[in-house]
């Protein structure tokens, strides 16, 4: 169904809808809204301690400070004190327990936001200290945990390592991350009649937090609040379920004050409010043959989950689904704890534990191939899936889709690997100080929520008498393009121009009970909803058409903004006004499920995923071995989008991605200090990748021959998550360029992030362990 | 509209093309939620309220002789009162009468360089004073452009792209007879159009000669005091009536307190507009820099006596914060990791400190005591930095090493002072930022060094030295392990630098 002349179809370079109102400053956030009348500011009282007993708690300081009009805490909670978005242990309010410093204890509304967030410190608290777990290795000691411990397995692991020709053990740590979207946490709850409330809360998942908003007012009914969102200004998991503490909040003082509340946590407490990408312990056992091919391979995962579940279990769920990346692993066996901490709650963070237990096998893979004396490409390679065989996950899951042995190959060949490799070893030779590294590394992810019910969506579409078109589905705009894509998707089935369709803030009472904007599953969801929708209006329209104008309705024909009737052509909207004045309908819902995917969480079995997407990437690195210092010199990406629906955004998200990812495992670094007090909080301690990173040579290609085999929203493929991974090829690449210190003859140890300070301490000690290998110079 | 110079208790600036006079605003308020809560202009965004993100990212026009001088400065941490005589311009400000996007906005959409869009106004506005000032900015140019805009969803790639493409759509537009605002910056005063002339004369109409003083309530009904006095007499003499008055310069570190700690500032007197403060002077034997003088306007001329300083200049923090924060700032507030600190020291220099009308000069090695603690007396003002040219044969190196590039403060910062006799070492200054409280020399390294031959050898042994001069500590940037080590590697590194065997040591300036 080629779409001729029409403008912003699907599979065209549309630009992002709200483009035009972004560069001018006229995109409304939340905290853009014009407030509503008498509006009080809301400020949240944090804790000061990790881990400790209130002993009491005074709050008269508060109330009397200038401007306060009211103070709430967990005694004041009309309803049920909890905001967990699984599990119920996450308190709006501390009750007589804190469990980690920053954790919320109380809030304030005031006459305005400085009245609020001074008298927010005001509050005078006698806390009785206990011991806290700051770590996962301590939590491991103590066997403190948020959620059981969770194992798969297949075959007999421990029999496969012990025959294999070789065998290494090892520990990997990786750190977590901050989402560090650029518009922080807010919600602007508005106080409606009869126990009604609105609230505009920057949200990936405005469904949750209706019910959290409900539980937390005491509401009999969740129908009584309604949740709205036009956009965020970044998420990456960061407003998946963070968002209903402020949103709760916010209502609870809206509730009881009868003012419009807004809560706008700063930059810093927003840091130590919220939850962060699941740091990783991993301790691995591996045997594997003279070419580099794993015969058994153990491993046991223990993350940082924080002081409560939150979205932990399905994120260490998705590490242990993840922990096999492109490799065909016979005989595994996965172990995974879930630490509890005196630290806040992790949570979601783009690649939702995947890249985690991903990067732990890239690892291994690493190690092996360096034990080995071999290229990691070849080690790699070695143990990709099959086709027809080796191609069962470890839970049992048939790789059906797999096209890695097609992007690998393709890529070594245009980023010009082996070559590069014999030049970066000759200059490596010739530069005591400086030392350049390459690796490519591939990604293979699975799309869809793990826990099958979510895989679900409904979208909304009128059609006005003028032939203008109303898009409302459950999806969430954080900046990715969904809104555009799924607008492509319905001019494409109406074949309208993408003009005529007005895509509508996400919003509870429009599309219920929508799953979080999520698991990069966004587009493929709600494209399909949406195009349900419009089908169902087409095929209204095109039943109407057939019988007022006498044709079978295989006549009709939808093309370029025209109908085809019979020998007869009309517009789109003379056809919509005609059928208006036939009283025919022209509202639709509609509604979409992910079929083929489900599987038993007993056993580990079954197929968690609809499909997998593909990728890989080459860089190429330089380190300063003085100071640790390094830079990407250049990055080729090919990676595999099916048959995009839009090709510019698609590689928004694939450059975006990597390089989030390569934040991730180089500068960005999480310390908190000896008291669990997170001393990274703001962009002046926590340090993402700035515009000079950005590496000056750069190929970055979609896959041509892309097309997802699944029955997706126009074979297109899931590209929220994936390219993150694509950056294990600039930590491997740095861990690459120190190994040629050593001749490439021993392993470096490097865990992430790869900070200078990392790569440093990794010089100097590969540097010691070449001066006792006797005879070996540097 | 003409604005009487006695019109004192209320600041003029311009926004919207036209002169705003305002009186009673707290002095204390930030321009942007100025901007954002008193005018509900919201494009400009809060993404971090400490000058790290370039969110708030604005444009301050003002007077350069007879030019217009655009700089971009974050709007998070600027006072009001300190645009008095300037012309402020928003992302509201861009579209063109017709409501055409300005060319800087037009390229961002076409490049697909916005994706959340949070971050977009304040790309758009660092993008608009580069397009403003510079005609065909090298990839290099870009990066430091918007070193201080941060982006969590591009990679950056397309907005890159996007600072390539907009003097093309510029181009393209002003054959149109478009508004000023989408021409690059013309230089000469002569081939002004009508709209830029306008502009020149506006910004003429609102100049001040005498001190502005104001006095406001701030928090809760407390009582402020603003003053801008325009001569060093004035601000010597004020800043000697209130001993407790707050010096407020760039206000990159000022504005903190306030947008953090929420802390009051009762009385500032700010330096901006002294014009003694504002020289920047070149003598056969010194730069001198005046208080006032911004980190962006020493540095193209530290950049012809000390190209390595330059540099160091180059990724201090941002250009939204270099525009504002000046050098005597960075020494003035007594940081241990000041990055401009053991350039100075290395290199010699010394301050003015002024007091009502007696002057001293003291060595800027001395100034420090400890945590940020300085000889600097109640009612005393640091007047000027001394910067010595050292003419006779030399070497000098400053280094900075921190977990990012650019705008980043350094775990580690370190310059080396070096002149020798063929191959002795006859005078070594080696001063450290980030290894202890204050910004300091090594002296048992520079004892280890003084009168040896300047070898690989010498070197080891002063590298060794170091542990006896610092005893760095561990925090969020680095651990003390890892300063002490990178201390004595910056001395190799300086070694080498100076070595003529040329063997590369520098990650940032190597090309493939």
């Amino acid at each position: 169904m080629s779409g001729g002349n029409l403008v912003g179809g699907v599979g065209t370079p549309r630009v992002h809808e709200s483009a035009h109102l972004h560069v001018s400053g006229e995109a409304l956030y939340t905290d853009d809204i014009p407030e509503p009348r008498g509006m009080l500011f809301a400020a949240i009282g944090m804790s000061e301690r990790a881990h400790a007993r209130i002993r009491s708690m005074d709050l008269r300081p508060v109330r009397s400070a200038p401007g306060v009009v009211h103070v709430i805490s967990a005694a004041d909670v009309t309803g049920i004190n909890d905001y967990g978005p699984v599990v119920a242990d996450d308190p709006i309010f501390a009750n007589s327990l804190v469990e980690y410093a920053g954790q919320s204890i109380f809030a304030v509304a005031a006459k305005t936001i400085e009245y609020a967030r001074r008298a927010a410190k005001l509050a005078v608290i006698d806390y009785e200290d206990l011991p806290p777990n700051l770590d996962a290795q301590s939590a491991l000691s103590e066997q403190s945990f948020v959620l059981p411990t969770e194992t798969m397995a297949r075959g007999d692991s421990a029999e496969a390592i012990a025959s294999a020709p070789h065998k290494l053990r090892g520990r990997f740590t990786l750190g977590g991350q901050d989402q560090f979207y650029l518009e922080g946490q807010i919600a602007l709850a508005v106080p409606n009649e009869d126990g009604a409330m609105l609230v505009y809360s920057s949200t990936q998942h405005p469904g949750e937090v209706q019910h959290a908003v409900a539980h937390a007012l005491g509401r009999r009914r969740s129908s009584d609040i309604t949740i709205q969102c036009r956009r965020m200004g970044g998420a990456f998991g960061g407003k998946e379920s963070q968002p209903s503490l402020f949103a709760c909040i916010a209502a609870l003082l809206a509730d009881q004050t009868g003012c419009a509340v807004k809560l706008r946590p700063n930059r810093d407490d927003d840091m130590i409010l919220t939850g962060k990408r699941h740091d990783f312990i991993a301790d691995y056992d591996v045997g594997f043959d003279d070419t580099g091919r794993i015969r058994g391979y153990q491993v046991t995962l223990a993350s940082r989950c924080g002081m409560s579940a939150d979205l932990s279990g399905a994120i260490n769920d998705r590490a242990m689904f993840h922990s096999d990346n492109c490799y065909f692993l016979e005989n595994v066996l996965i172990r995974s704890h879930r630490c509890k901490t005196n630290t806040v709650s992790s949570t979601a963070f783009r690649g939702f534990g995947g890249p985690q237990g991903m990067l732990v096998i890239e690892h291994v893979v690493d190690e092996i191939s360096r034990h080995l004396g071999r290229d990691p490409l070849d080690v790699r390679s070695r143990n990709f899936y099959g086709i027809g065989e080796r191609d069962i996950t470890p839970y049992n899951m048939k790789v059906e889709d797999n096209i890695i042995e097609e992007i690998v190959p393709a890529l070594e060949k245009s980023a010009r690997y082996r070559e590069r490799r014999r030049m970066i070893e000759s200059f490596n030779a010739a530069s005591p100080v400086l030392k350049r590294g390459l690796a490519l590394t591939p990604v293979k992810f699975g799309i869809s929520f793990t826990a099958t019910h979510l895989n679900q969506a409904g979208a909304l579409i009128h059609i006005y008498t003028d032939g203008s078109v109303y898009l409302n589905h459950g999806g969430t705009e954080m900046g990715q393009g969904l809104f555009t894509k799924v607008a492509q998707v319905v001019a494409e089935e109406l074949q309208i121009d993408i003009d005529r369709i007005k895509s509508t803030e996400s919003d509870t009472s429009r599309v219920p009970n929508a799953s979080a904007t999520a698991a990069s599953s966004g587009s493929d969801l709600n494209g399909k909803a949406a195009q349900a929708a419009a089908h169902t209006l087409k095929q209204r329209l095109t039943g109407f058409a057939a019988e007022h104008f006498g044709v079978e309705p295989e006549q009709v024909v939808f093309r370029n903004n025209q109908v085809l009737i019979g020998t007869e052509t009309v517009s789109f909207q003379e056809l919509v006004k005609l059928a208006y004045f036939a009283r025919v309908s022209l509202s639709a819902t509609g509604f979409y499920r992910t079929p083929k995917v489900g599987y038993d969480r007993e056993t580990w079995t079954g197929r968690p995923f609809y499909y997998f997407c593909y990728g890989a990437a080459v860089a190429e690195v330089i380190i300063d071995t003085l100071t640790g210092e390094n830079k990407l010199l250049r990055i080729d990406i090919l990676h595999d989008c099916g048959e995009s629906l839009n090709p510019a955004i698609d590689r928004g998200q694939v450059e975006g991605g990597f390089l989030q990812g390569m934040g991730w495992l180089t500068t960005e670094e999480l310390f908190w200090d000896e008291n669990g007090l997170l001393k990274t909080f703001a962009p002046s301690t926590y340090k993402i990748p700035v515009c000079s990173d950005w590496p000056d040579e750069v190929h970055v290609e979609l896959l041509e021959t892309g097309r997802n085999t699944e029955n997706t929203i126009h074979r297109s493929k899931a590209v929220g998550e994936p390219p993150l991974m694509l950056a294990f090829s600039v930590f491997f690449a740095i861990k690459d360029a120190i190994a040629s210190i050593a001749g490439y003859r021993l392993s470096p140890r490097l865990d992430a992030p790869a900070t200078p300070e990392e790569i440093l301490m990794s010089v100097q000690e590969l540097g010691l362990r070449v001066k006792q290998h006797s005879g070996t110079t540097v | 509209m003409p604005v009487s110079q006695s019109d004192c208790n209320a600041i003029r600036f311009v926004l919207d093309g036209e002169v705003r006079v305002v009186a009673g605003i707290d002095s204390n308020m930030t321009v942007l939620n100025y901007l954002r809560d008193e005018l509900r202009k919201t494009g400009t965004k809060e993404g971090c309220a400490e000058g790290d993100c370039g969110a708030c990212t604005v444009v301050l026009a003002e007077l350069d002789g007879n030019r217009v001088r655009y700089r971009a400065i974050n709007s998070c941490i600027q006072f009001v009162p300190t645009l008095d005589g300037k012309e402020l311009i928003t992302v509201e400000n861009l579209k063109g009468p017709d409501g055409s996007l300005h060319p800087v906005q037009q390229a961002m959409v076409d490049c697909h360089a916005s994706q959340c869009g949070f971050c977009t106004p304040g790309f758009v506005m660092s993008l608009f004073a580069l397009y403003k000032s510079e005609d065909k900015p090298s990839r290099r140019r870009i990066d430091d452009a918007l070193a201080g805009n941060l982006c969590r969803c591009t990679g950056y790639r397309p907005i890159i792209e996007a600072a390539e493409a907009m003097h093309r759509i510029g181009n393209e537009l002003s054959d149109q007879d478009a508004h000023w605002m989408n021409c690059s910056f013309s230089s000469s005063p002569d081939s002004r159009t009508g709209g830029e002339r306008e502009a020149y004369e506006r910004l003429r109409s609102i100049q001040r000669r005498d001190t502005l003083r104001f006095a406001t309530s701030g928090f809760a009904g407390s009582k402020r005091h603003y003053f801008a006095p325009t001569s060093v007499v004035d601000c010597a003499s004020l800043i000697a009536q209130h001993p407790d008055a707050h010096i407020l310069a760039g206000g990159t570190d000022v504005g903190l307190w306030v947008t953090k700690n929420h802390k009051d500032l009762e009385t500032i007197i700010y330096t901006g507009n002294v014009k003694e403060l504002r020289r920047l002077e070149l003598s056969d034997t010194h730069i001198e820099v005046g208080a006032a003088v911004t980190l962006n306007e020493v540095h193209e001329l530290i950049g012809q006596h000390y190209p390595s300083l330059a540099e160091l200049l180059r990724r201090f923090a941002s250009p939204p914060i270099r525009n504002a924060a000046t050098l005597v700032g960075n020494i003035a507030n007594g940081s241990p990791i000041g990055d401009s600190m053991p350039a100075l020291i290395s290199l010699g220099a010394s301050l003015l400190l002024r007091q009502g009308q007696q002057t001293r000069e003291v060595m800027l090695e001395e100034y420090f005591l400890s945590y940020q603690r300085t000889v600097l007396n109640a009612g005393e003002l640091v007047e000027r930095v001394r910067i010595p040219l050292h003419h006779e044969p030399h070497s000098f190196r400053t280094y900075k090493v921190s977990k990012r590039f650019d705008q980043d403060i350094s775990a580690v910062c370190a310059a080396f002072f070096l002149q020798r006799e063929k191959h002795r070492v006859i005078k070594i200054r080696a001063c450290y930022g980030g290894v202890a409280e204050i910004p300091k020399r090594a002296p048992a390294c520079e004892q280890a060094l003084s009168g040896t031959e300047w070898n690989d050898e010498s070197v080891c042994v002063a590298m060794s030295a170091l542990d006896e001069d610092f005893t760095p500590i561990s925090d969020m940037r680095a651990s003390k392990d890892y300063r002490r080590l990178v201390a004595k590697n910056l001395l190799r590194r300086f070694w080498l630098d100076t070595d003529p065997t040329s063997i590369q040591t520098s990650v940032i300036d190597y090309l493939p």
